[in-house]
C-alpha cells in the first residue's frame, strides 16, 4: 500500500491540514501536497479506469507527462474535466472525480471491455464496427459514445475570469530548473530583458531531489542562492506556475500562467495567457523518464523511478512498501537508495544490463540492497494494485524465474529530452545512440525573420543529463552575443556527480517476450495502445510513424504521448527492420499540456466578445422597441415592435404606414466613401460597371461594382459632388470591404492616378424619410427648397432644414417619394427628434430592416446577399442596363464574357408568386425532371428572397431560374423541407409601380 | 506569426496588423486578353518552396499595401518595398542572390 511517511516531505507543511474530497470520500493532505501526492498518502492506489478497456490505472509519474490520473476538478461553473492529480496543487476544499467508470472506480462495468480485447485491436475502429451496417446506428454507436471521451464536458458557464497578457523582452528562458536558472542568470548579468518561467511551483527541477553538488554547495542551496540572485536583478522577471506553451514564428511565444489553480478564492483572474516578442529563446525544459514495456506495466503501484524518488522526497510519500526497482541505466539505482534511506523495503533491483552500472549500483550494493543483473521482469502480478513480479533474463522470452512479493515497481527506461518547444517552430532532432534518445540538433534550429536560429536548448532538454548548468552556461552565452549582447566573464559553476555507466536501450521487456506478454505490455496508457498493436500496424503496412500514430491512437490522447512516443517508434523500427532515426518522430504540435479554453478566449468573451457599432440613434431605437437585427458588426432594428404586436404584426403595420403615410428609416449604417482628385471619375470608372465619369455634379446614379472574377460584390448610390469629388454609398457590411477595395487597386495597380479615398460612414446621421407625406413633413420643418421642380428624383442638394446643416439625396429604395438626408452625427438624433414632431399630424413611424426589404422586394430591387452570393452576375440579375458599353474596361469585364458567364443555360432573376398566395420558404429549390449523375433530382432554380406583402396581400418572392425571363406564367414546385411542395408561378420581378410614378413625384 | 517591416511607416508590424494579398507582381489582363492569360492571371498561382514575393497591406497600420520577399521554407524575411513597382528591387535581389545563389522566381532572379 502507499502511505504516508513519518519524516520527509521538502515541498510539503505538516502543520497546515488541507481537507479533500475524493469520489464523494472525505480525505486529508498537507499544504504543499498535489492531488496525486495526497492520493496516494490516503493509499489510492486506484485513481482512473482507461480509455479502451477501462482497465484499473492508478499514478505513474509526477509531472506534467502524467497520463493516467486525470480528474474531473470541482463542480458547477468551475467544473473542469481532464486534469492532472500530478500538477493539481492541493487546496483546502478541493473536490475531485475520477473518471471513465460506471457505476463506480471500483467496480467498473465496462472493465468487460478487457476480456474482448482480442476484438478491440489497433485500427478497430476502422475493422470491427463496418459490418454489418446495421449494427452501426443501434449497437456500434451507442458502445463506442458511451466508452468514448474522458472527463464529462461543463454544464455550466465558466463562472472564472481570464486574461491575455502582451509582453516583450530579449530572451525568454523557458524552465526553472538548475539549467534555466543558470541560463537566466548569464543573460541577466549581460543585461538582457529576461523572462524566465517555470511551469509548477517550484524552482529547482529535479536537482533537489536528485542530489549532487553544484559550486560544492548542495543542489538545493545553489538554487536558493541563484533564485535570490536573479530577483535582485531589475533586468530578469520570474514567473513560476508558468508553461511555456508553445513557440511559433519569429519569437512569438505562447505561455500559460496558473493564477489561482492553487488558491481559488484568490481575487483575480484565474489563467493568464502570456503573448510574448522575444528575440530569444531558451528551452531548459529538462528530460522526462521512460516506462518499461513489461507486461502488465499498467498495473497501479507501477510508476516511474523517478516519480517515486519525487514522492518519497518531495511529499514524504511512499508509493509502495516493498518496491522493486527495474533499469537499464544508472539513475534507476537512485530510487533504490532514496526508498532505503527513507526506510523502505527494496527486495530487488533488476537491471537489464548484463554487467549493472557503475558508483550509484555500488551504493546501493552497500546498503545492502540485491541487484540481479541481466534480469528483467516478465510480468506484474495483480489487478488494482501490484502484488509481485515475475522475474526473467531479459534476453529471454520471459519464463519465470521466480517470484518477487511486492506492492510497487518503479521502472527506468531512460531519458527523453523535452524537445516539444523546440521542435513546434522547425527545430531539428538527432538520434543520440550513446543516450538512447531524440536530442536537438543544433545545427538546425528553428529560424527567426534574420534568417538566423532564435531558439537554443540547455541542459537535460539538450541531451545533457549529466553536467546541465555547464551545458546551459555555454548555450546562454551563445544566445547573449545573439541577442547583441557581451556574456560576463564568469565561469560555469562546477558540478559533482557520481560517474554513470552508459544505458543499454531496452525497448521490450523481456527482450523476446511471448505473444501474451506483448499484448499486456501498455506502451500509451491513456489510450490503450499496446506493444502488440504496433507490431500489429507495422505487419498491416503502416510504415510511416504519422500513419501507425493515427491508426493505433499511440500518443493521440491529452497527454500526446510524452510518455509513449520514443517506446512506440522503437517498437516500430524493430517491426520495421530500420533504425530508429529513419523511422523518425511524430510532430510536435503546441500546446506543450493542454491550457484552458477560458485562457485562449481571455477577455474576449460576454459583452465585450465583439465591439457593438451604434448609429447616433441608437439609444432611442433601443428605448422604443427595436428588435435587433445584426448586420456586419452594427445592430439595426429589423421592426419597432410595439406593445401587444408580434414582431410580425410590426412589419405589417410599418409597411403600410410607409406606403400610405410616412415612414422613418435609420439608414446611418449605409456605407459612405469619399473619391476625391482628378481622376475620381475614371477610377470610378474602373470600380462601377456603368458609367460614373459622366454623372454631373448635383446628380445621382445607382451602381454596380463587381471583383476582377465578374461577381457582384456591393451596389449603391453614388453622387457627384463637385467635378473631382463624389460620395459613393455602399452596403451596410460592405462599407469597410469596400473601401479597401477601393484601395487596394489605387495602391496596387493605378498607383499614378490622383485619387484618394476616405471613409466618413461614422461621420453622419443618414435618415430616410419615406412615403407620400415625405415631402410634407420635411416643409413643415421649413429650410431649403424640397420640391420636385428644385430636386427632382436623382438629385442631391446641401442646404437648411429646420436648424439643421443637412445634405438631401431624392433616392428611392422603396419606390415612394423619398428622401435621404445627411446630418452631421452629432445632430442625428435631434434631427430625428424633430423628425418625428414634425411628421404627428401625418402619421409618421420609423420602420426597421425588414419593411425595408419588402418594399424593395415589391420593387424588384436586387439585395445584396440576398439576390448576391459570390457566384453571381449583374446580367443574371437583368442588370444590363446599368453595365456600359461603352467602356473598354472595368473590374469584371472580362471575366463576364468567359464562356460559363456568358452561358445562356445560368438561372436568371424572375420574381415568383404562390399561387394560393402563402409565402415559400427562403432558399426552396425548384425540382426539375429526372435526376443527375448522383441520382437526386434536377433542379432548375432557387428562391432568393420571400416575404408577405401587405401592400398586395400575398406571397411575393424572387428567385434565380434556368431561362426564367423567357418562362413567364409558368408554375414550378418548390418541396418544403416538411414534406409539402409549394407551386409558384414565373412572374415579372416588379410586383409595384411598375412605371416608378410614385417615387417620382 | 511573422514580423513584417512596412516600409511606409516603418514599423515592425505583427501578423495581426497585417492582412495578406496573395503573389506580388501578377500583370492584370483585362478585356482583349486571351483566355488563357486571363485565366493564369486570375487563378494560376506560384506555390514555391523557398523564395516568394507577396504582397501585404498594413491593416491595422498605415493602411499601405507593400510587397515582402521572404522564404516560405525557412521564414526568412530578406525584405520588404513598396507595392508601386513591377519588379522588386535590386538590392533585396543581390541580398536573395547572396543567401541563396541560383534562385529563381517567375522572371526574377
Ligand atoms: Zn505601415
Amino acid at each position: 500500500m502507499s502511505l504516508r511517511l513519518r519524516d520527509g516531505g521538502r515541498l510539503i507543511d505538516r502543520s497546515a491540514r488541507m481537507a479533500f474530497q475524493f469520489d464523494g470520500r472525505s480525505l486529508t493532505g498537507f499544504a504543499g501536497d498535489t492531488l496525486a501526492s495526497a492520493l496516494l498518502a490516503n493509499d489510492k492506489m486506484l485513481v482512473g479506469r482507461s480509455f479502451k478497456y477501462h482497465r484499473p490505472r492508478g499514478v505513474v509519474a509526477s509531472g506534467a507527462e502524467e497520463p493516467n490520473a486525470l480528474v474531473n476538478l470541482a463542480q458547477g461553473g468551475t467544473f473542469e474535466p481532464n486534469q492532472r492529480a500530478t500538477t493539481t496543487e492541493l487546496f483546502d476544499g478541493l473536490t475531485a472525480t475520477s473518471q471513465n467508470h460506471w457505476p463506480s472506480l471500483e467496480h467498473d462495468i465496462g472493465a468487460v471491455n478487457s476480456s474482448l480485447a482480442r476484438f478491440l485491436p489497433a485500427g478497430f475502429y476502422y475493422k470491427t464496427f463496418i459490418h454489418p451496417r446495421p449494427f452501426w446506428k443501434h449497437i456500434y454507436e451507442p458502445f463506442i459514445r458511451q466508452s468514448a471521451g474522458l472527463g464529462k464536458a461543463p454544464k455550466d458557464r465558466d463562472a472564472d475570469r481570464y486574461e491575455h497578457f502582451y509582453y516583450f523582452c530579449d530572451l525568454v528562458v523557458i524552465g526553472g530548473g538548475v539549467a534555466g536558472l543558470q541560463a537566466a542568470r548569464v543573460a541577466g548579468e549581460a543585461g538582457a530583458k529576461v523572462l524566465l518561467l517555470e511551469q509548477s511551483a517550484h524552482w529547482g527541477g529535479r536537482a533537489p531531489v536528485d542530489g549532487g553538488e553544484i559550486d560544492g554547495r548542495p543542489a538545493e542551496a545553489w538554487v536558493t542562492d541563484t533564485l535570490a540572485v536573479l530577483e535582485a536583478m531589475p533586468n530578469v522577471t520570474l514567473r513560476s506556475r508558468c508553461m511555456g506553451a508553445g513557440v511559433y514564428d519569429h519569437g512569438y511565444l505562447l505561455a500559460y500562467e496558473r493564477l489561482t489553480d492553487h488558491a481559488p478564492q484568490a481575487d483575480g483572474p484565474r489563467h493568464r495567457l502570456w503573448r510574448i516578442r522575444t528575440q530569444q529563446i531558451i528551452t531548459a525544459t529538462g528530460a522526462i523518464e521512460r516506462p518499461l514495456s513489461f507486461a502488465g506495466n499498467d498495473i497501479p503501484g507501477v510508476m516511474l523511478a523517478s516519480a517515486v524518488r519525487d514522492y518519497v522526497v518531495n511529499y514524504g510519500v511512499a508509493p509502495g512498501q516493498r518496491t522493486v526497482v527495474v533499469t537499464n541505466n544508472d539513475d534507476g539505482y537512485r530510487t533504490a537508495i532514496c526508498l532505503k534511506q527513507a526506510g523502505l523495503d527494496v527486495p530487488r533491483i533488476l537491471d537489464a544490463r548484463e554487467t549493472g552500472g557503475g558508483a550509484l549500483m555500488e551504493e546501493a550494493r552497500a546498503l545492502g540492497i540485491r541487484i540481479d543483473c541481466g534480469r528483467a521482469v516478465g510480468k506484474v502480478q495483480g489487478g488494482k494494485r501490484v502484488k509481485s513480479v515475475q522475474v526473467c533474463a531479459q534476453k529471454g522470452s520471459g519464463s519465470a524465474l521466480e517470484e518477487v512479493a511486492c506492492d510497487a515497481v518503479a521502472m527506468s527506461g531512460g531519458w527523453s529530452p523535452v524537445v516539444h518547444l523546440w521542435s513546434h517552430c522547425g527545430g531539428k532532432l538527432v538520434w543520440d545512440d550513446v543516450q538512447a534518445h531524440f536530442r536537438p540538433d543544433a545545427d538546425r534550429p528553428p529560424l527567426g525573420r534574420s534568417g538566423q536560429g532564435f531558439v537554443a536548448v540547455a541542459g537535460a532538454a539538450n541531451g545533457a543529463l549529466t553536467g546541465a548548468v555547464a551545458d546551459a552556461d555555454a548555450m546562454a552565452r551563445g544566445v547573449v552575443q545573439a541577442i547583441g549582447l557581451k556574456p560576463g566573464k564568469g565561469i560555469a559553476p562546477a558540478e559533482t556527480q557520481p560517474e554513470e555507466l552508459p544505458i543499454e536501450p531496452v525497448w521490450l521487456m523481456p527482450a523476446q517476450a511471448k505473444t501474451e506478454l506483448k499484448a499486456k505490455a501498455w506502451l500509451d496508457y491513456q489510450n490503450d495502445v499496446k506493444v502488440s498493436d504496433v507490431q500489429l500496424a507495422a505487419r498491416e503496412g503502416f510504415e510511416s510513424v504519422e500513419h501507425t500514430k493515427r491508426y493505433t491512437t499511440l500518443g493521440m490522447a491529452t497527454d500526446q504521448g510524452k510518455l509513449s512516443n520514443i517506446n512506440g517508434l522503437a517498437i516500430l523500427s524493430d517491426a520495421l527492420g530500420q533504425p530508429i532515426p529513419q523511422t523518425g518522430t511524430t510532430t510536435f504540435r503546441p500546446p506543450y499540456t493542454p491550457i484552458s479554453m477560458g485562457a485562449i478566449a481571455g477577455e474576449a468573451r460576454g459583452d465585450i466578445f465583439q465591439p457593438v457599432r451604434e448609429t447616433p440613434m441608437y439609444g432611442w431605437n433601443d428605448s422604443n422597441g427595436a428588435d435587433w437585427e445584426p448586420v456586419g458588426h452594427w445592430r439595426r432594428p429589423y421592426a419597432y415592435v410595439r406593445s401587444g404586436e408580434t414582431v410580425h404584426d410590426a412589419v405589417m403595420r410599418e409597411v403600410t404606414n410607409t406606403r400610405e403615410n410616412v415612414g422613418l428609416l435609420d439608414a446611418s449604417t449605409l456605407g459612405k466613401l469619399i473619391v476625391k482628385g482628378p481622376d475620381a471619375g475614371k477610377f470610378l470608372d474602373m470600380l462601377y460597371t456603368n458609367m460614373m465619369s459622366t454623372l454631373k455634379p448635383g446628380r445621382c446614379r445607382y451602381g454596380l461594382m463587381c471583383t476582377e472574377n465578374g461577381f457582384l460584390t456591393d451596389d449603391g448610390v453614388v453622387a457627384r459632388i463637385d467635378e473631382d469629388t463624389f460620395l459613393c454609398h455602399t452596403t451596410t457590411g460592405g462599407a469597410d470591404r469596400i473601401h479597401a477595395h477601393m484601395e487596394e487597386w489605387l495602391q496596387t495597380e493605378w498607383w499614378d492616378w490622383q485619387v484618394y479615398v476616405a471613409n466618413v460612414t461614422e461621420q453622419y446621421a443618414q435618415i430616410g424619410v419615406v412615403g407620400p407625406k415625405a415631402r410634407a413633413v420635411l416643409e413643415t420643418l421649413g429650410g431649403m427648397d424640397l420640391s420636385a421642380e428644385a430636386l427632382p428624383f436623382m438629385a442631391w442638394a446641401d442646404g437648411k432644414i429646420g436648424a439643421f446643416d443637412a445634405r438631401a439625396y431624392r433616392v428611392s429604395f422603396s419606390g415612394e417619394l423619398s428622401y435621404e438626408i445627411a446630418v452631421p452625427a452629432s445632430r442625428g438624433q435631434a434631427f430625428w427628434d424633430a423628425l418625428l414632431e414634425a411628421g404627428k399630424a401625418h402619421g409618421i413611424m420609423p420602420y426597421g430592416t425588414e419593411a425595408l426589404h419588402i418594399m424593395r422586394a415589391e420593387k424588384g430591387f436586387i439585395m445584396i446577399g440576398d439576390e448576391t452570393d459570390g457566384t453571381v452576375i449583374p446580367q443574371d440579375l437583368g442588370l444590363n442596363w446599368a453595365i456600359s458599353k461603352k467602356k473598354d474596361d472595368y473590374l469584371g469585364k472580362r471575366a463576364q464574357e468567359r464562356v460559363h458567364m456568358t452561358d445562356p443555360d445560368r438561372w436568371k432573376l424572375v420574381g415568383l408568386e404562390t399561387v394560393d398566395g402563402s409565402v415559400l420558404p427562403d432558399g426552396a429549390y425548384a425540382v426539375a425532371e429526372g435526376t443527375n449523375a448522383n441520382g437526386q433530382r434536377n433542379m432548375q432554380g432557387r428562391v432568393t428572397s420571400t416575404y408577405h406583402s401587405p401592400t398586395l396581400g400575398k406571397g411575393i418572392a424572387m428567385g434565380l431560374v434556368k431561362h426564367g425571363p423567357d418562362r413567364m406564367g409558368e408554375v414550378l414546385e418548390f418541396p418544403g423541407t416538411d414534406g409539402t411542395v409549394f407551386k409558384a408561378k414565373i412572374v415579372d420581378p416588379v410586383f409595384y409601380d411598375k412605371d416608378g410614378d410614385k417615387q417620382n413625384v | 506569426m511573422l514580423i513584417l517591416t512596412c516600409p511606409y511607416c516603418g514599423v515592425d508590424a505583427d501578423e495581426t496588423e497585417l492582412t495578406p494579398g496573395g503573389e506580388a507582381h501578377l500583370t492584370r489582363h483585362g478585356p482583349g486578353s486571351s483566355d488563357d492569360d486571363f485565366h493564369d492571371y486570375l487563378f494560376a498561382r506560384d506555390n514555391p518552396r523557398g523564395v516568394h514575393f507577396e504582397r501585404w497591406r498594413h491593416t491595422y497600420g498605415c493602411g499601405k499595401w507593400f510587397h515582402a520577399a521572404r522564404s516560405t521554407d525557412t521564414l526568412e524575411v530578406f525584405g520588404t518595398y513598396p507595392a508601386q513597382t513591377t519588379e522588386p528591387p535590386k538590392d533585396i535581389c543581390d541580398k536573395i542572390s547572396g543567401e541563396r545563389p541560383g534562385w529563381s522566381w517567375r522572371i526574377f532572379g
